[in-house]
């Protein structure tokens, strides 16, 4: 199913929670709505659903214009943040819901009822819950549940509103990859909120990074890895650390870090420089300005290292064993410029530099994600 | 109370006097006037206070009273209802305007308010001459006395519900749109059943205040003996007429209509507890 999203601006009071985003998603594709807190992802979100509607803009699903369609002609699943279960229901009741409540002619007969709940418990892998009450069963569960309402009333496009936040850390793992699988299997095109990059990166096809009510970059991870757009994407995406520098006859000052300075054509001006911890180097020198702060073993040979270089914290790779407090040096192999002008330039040190480490493409992930 | 953290143990002589000071109150205030109504009806013993209320006026009263909450409770528990969902389940300008509007019958004195109907529908009134002419009796007339009913204890639904679905939220309404169910669906699988205990509790309280209302129905009644007076009206005229065995025989009666009311409350409240015990 396709969703097209053009230009779509809403208001609330004087404030802009969309201010002019398109978007347009394939039919089967899995997309992140990433973004900080405020960034207007859920309200793009409950504007899909029906639940809110834009001020200005058009929202088409499956080519169908969706002005003036409520909610519930929508036929669009959506997973609540909190899951909203219905209460007074018991599980089972909640997943009929949607079934329960069509029109007399579109309804099908309770055994089919029944049964189709019985899939969809199956489906979700809780079939032994199906007569408690959504406060009898966990959080984990209770996501099933709410995933399971969702899916009864057949949508082609599903919406999932920050769902595993109330999750603990390792089932939230576990769910993301299984709610991907699920996914994949019936053929839906899914649209995901979020506010923890990982959670976009592993999941989605593409994601669009949302800030102030815009999409300031929809791409794939791997491109937003590479060649973020904008100096907030790159803060967003991954770990890096962030330097602010100037520019002045088209060399970039770095000494003040401890790095050799930079030769590369933008004008003079303020800028910031990105790297990522594997496109930074730290090799033991007795000479060296820096101290290590940190070591974390990183299970690949290396340790990931935090040095202090006159306040200024840096991370990268060492190669060799090195303790808190050992003085080092600091050589960046690569990273990304972000101008003031809003011009951006990938720098990556001259052949003979040691090439970049390829660690794991999101340092934080476990190597198994 | 040993289960009470630190924070919360008081000396012993501070709690002792507390729950002794509040029980004093609860018998003096409440207990012995009630105790007082039952003694002095049956002052006489049984025959005279029975034969106060089976007396014509006085059953006249007694239906009356009946026929008025039987129409004021529902009505009120419909208002309450939907004016309840309007505030907490809808963004409307004067949302905070109705709210406040809600409370209006609690703030104002209740003789005011039937005042205020008097002034509208009665002989004298701003509609009276139009009334009059169609030959419609509002004042002086069981449709004076159930106006003045709803508008005293209209509060107590909306009262009850507001709260209680202010807390509970709009989510699951919005779950039960996507999931393709109409406002009355969701209305009545989701909303409604969300509330049904706090509902009811409501209703019980209401029907207590429609039945011992005195001051807005003392000024649209007209006391006509055996057609406009209700059971608090009747137990006034009684009492002034130095008939006190049949004043509190009826006042009996009507206390133990409340107390009944009261009962059935607290049954409730222990059977939503328990559902609530077990779901947890």
């Amino acid at each position: 199913m396709t969703v097209d999203v053009e230009n779509l601006a809403r208001r609330f009071g004087g404030t802009a929670a969309l201010d002019g985003v398109s978007l347009a998603l394939e039919p089967g594709e899995f997309v992140a709505l990433l973004g900080p807190s405020g960034s207007g992802k859920t309200t793009l979100l409950r504007v899909l659903a029906g639940l809110d509607f834009p001020d200005e803009g058009r929202v088409r699903i499956a080519g169908r214009d969706m002005a003036g369609v409520p909610a519930r002609e929508r036929g669009v699943g959506v997973v609540f943040q909190n899951y909203a279960l219905f209460r007074h229901m018991s599980v089972a009741e909640n997943v009929a819901f949607g079934l329960r409540v069509r029109p007399r002619n579109r309804r099908p007969p309770e055994a089919e009822i029944q049964r189709r709940v019985r899939e969809l418990l199956e489906l979700v892998q809780i079939p032994e819950l199906a007569a408690r009450y959504p406060d009898q069963v966990s959080g984990g569960q209770r996501q099933r549940v709410a995933l399971a309402r969702a899916l009864a009333i057949e949508p082609q496009l599903l919406l999932l509103d920050e769902p595993f936040g109330a999750l603990d850390a390792l089932v939230r793992k576990e769910v993301r990859r299984w709610v991907r699988g699920l996914h994949d299997r019936l053929g839906l095109t899914s649209i995901l909120v979020t506010h923890d990059q990982e959670e976009a990166m592993e999941m989605a096809d593409r994601v669009a990074v949302m800030e102030a009510g815009r999409i300031v970059q929809l791409d794939t991870p791997d491109a937003l890895l590479q060649t973020p757009a904008t100096a907030f994407v790159a803060g967003f995406m991954g770990e890096a650390t962030r330097l602010p520098l100037c520019i002045r006859g088209r060399v970039a000052r770095l000494s003040e870090f401890g790095l050799d300075d930079v030769e590369l054509d933008l004008p003079d001006g303020e800028a910031v420089l990105f790297l990522r911890p594997h496109e930074v180097r730290i090799e033991p020198s007795a000479a060296g300005r820096a101290l290590v702060r940190s070591v974390r073993p990183e299970g690949t040979g290396g340790t990931r290292i935090l040095a202090d270089v006159d306040g200024h914290r840096i991370e990268g790779i060492c190669a060799v064993a090195l303790a808190r407090g050992d003085a080092c040096r600091i050589r960046a192999v690569s990273g990304t410029f972000f101008h003031g002008d809003g011009t951006s330039r990938r720098w990556s040190a001259g052949p003979g530099a040691p090439a970049p480490l390829d660690s794991s493409r999101t340092p934080s992930a476990s190597p198994a994600g | 109370m040993s289960a009470a953290g630190p924070a919360a143990a008081d000396p012993a002589w501070l709690r002792w006097t507390a729950v002794t000071l509040a029980l004093l109150l609860a018998v003096v205030i409440f207990l012995l006037p009630l105790a007082a109504v039952f003694t002095e009806a049956l002052r006489r013993g049984w025959e005279p206070a029975l034969a106060a209320i089976q007396e014509e006026d006085a059953r006249a009263a007694v239906r009356l009273t009946l026929l008025v909450a039987a129409i004021s409770v529902p009505v009120n528990a419909m208002g309450g209802v939907a004016a309840a969902w309007a505030v907490t389940k809808f963004d409307f300008p004067g949302r905070r305007l109705l709210i406040t509007l809600i409370e209006l019958p609690f703030s104002v004195s209740p003789v005011i308010s039937g005042l205020v109907y008097v002034l509208l529908f009665g002989a004298q009134g701003y509609l009276g001459p139009w009334l009059q002419e169609h030959d419609i009796e509002i004042i002086f007339a069981v449709p004076g006395l159930v106006l003045a009913t709803v508008f005293v204890t209209f509060p107590f639904v909306a009262r009850t519900l507001i709260p209680l679905m202010q807390e509970q939220g709009r989510d699951e309404e919005e779950a039960a749109a996507t999931l393709g169910a109409g406002g009355w669906d969701i209305f009545r699988r989701v909303t409604l059943p969300n509330v049904k205990w706090a509902l009811l509790s409501g209703v019980l309280l209401c029907n207590a205040r429609a039945m011992g209302e005195f001051g807005a129905v003392s000024v649209v009644s007209g006391h006509i003996r055996g057609q406009t007076n209700t059971m608090p009206l009747h137990v006034e005229i009684l009492y002034n007429e130095y008939m006190f065995v049949g004043a509190f025989a009826v006042a009996s009666l009507l206390a133990l209509l409340g107390l009944l009311t009261l009962l059935a409350k607290a049954l409730l409240e222990i059977l939503a507890g328990r559902r609530m015990g077990d779901a947890a």
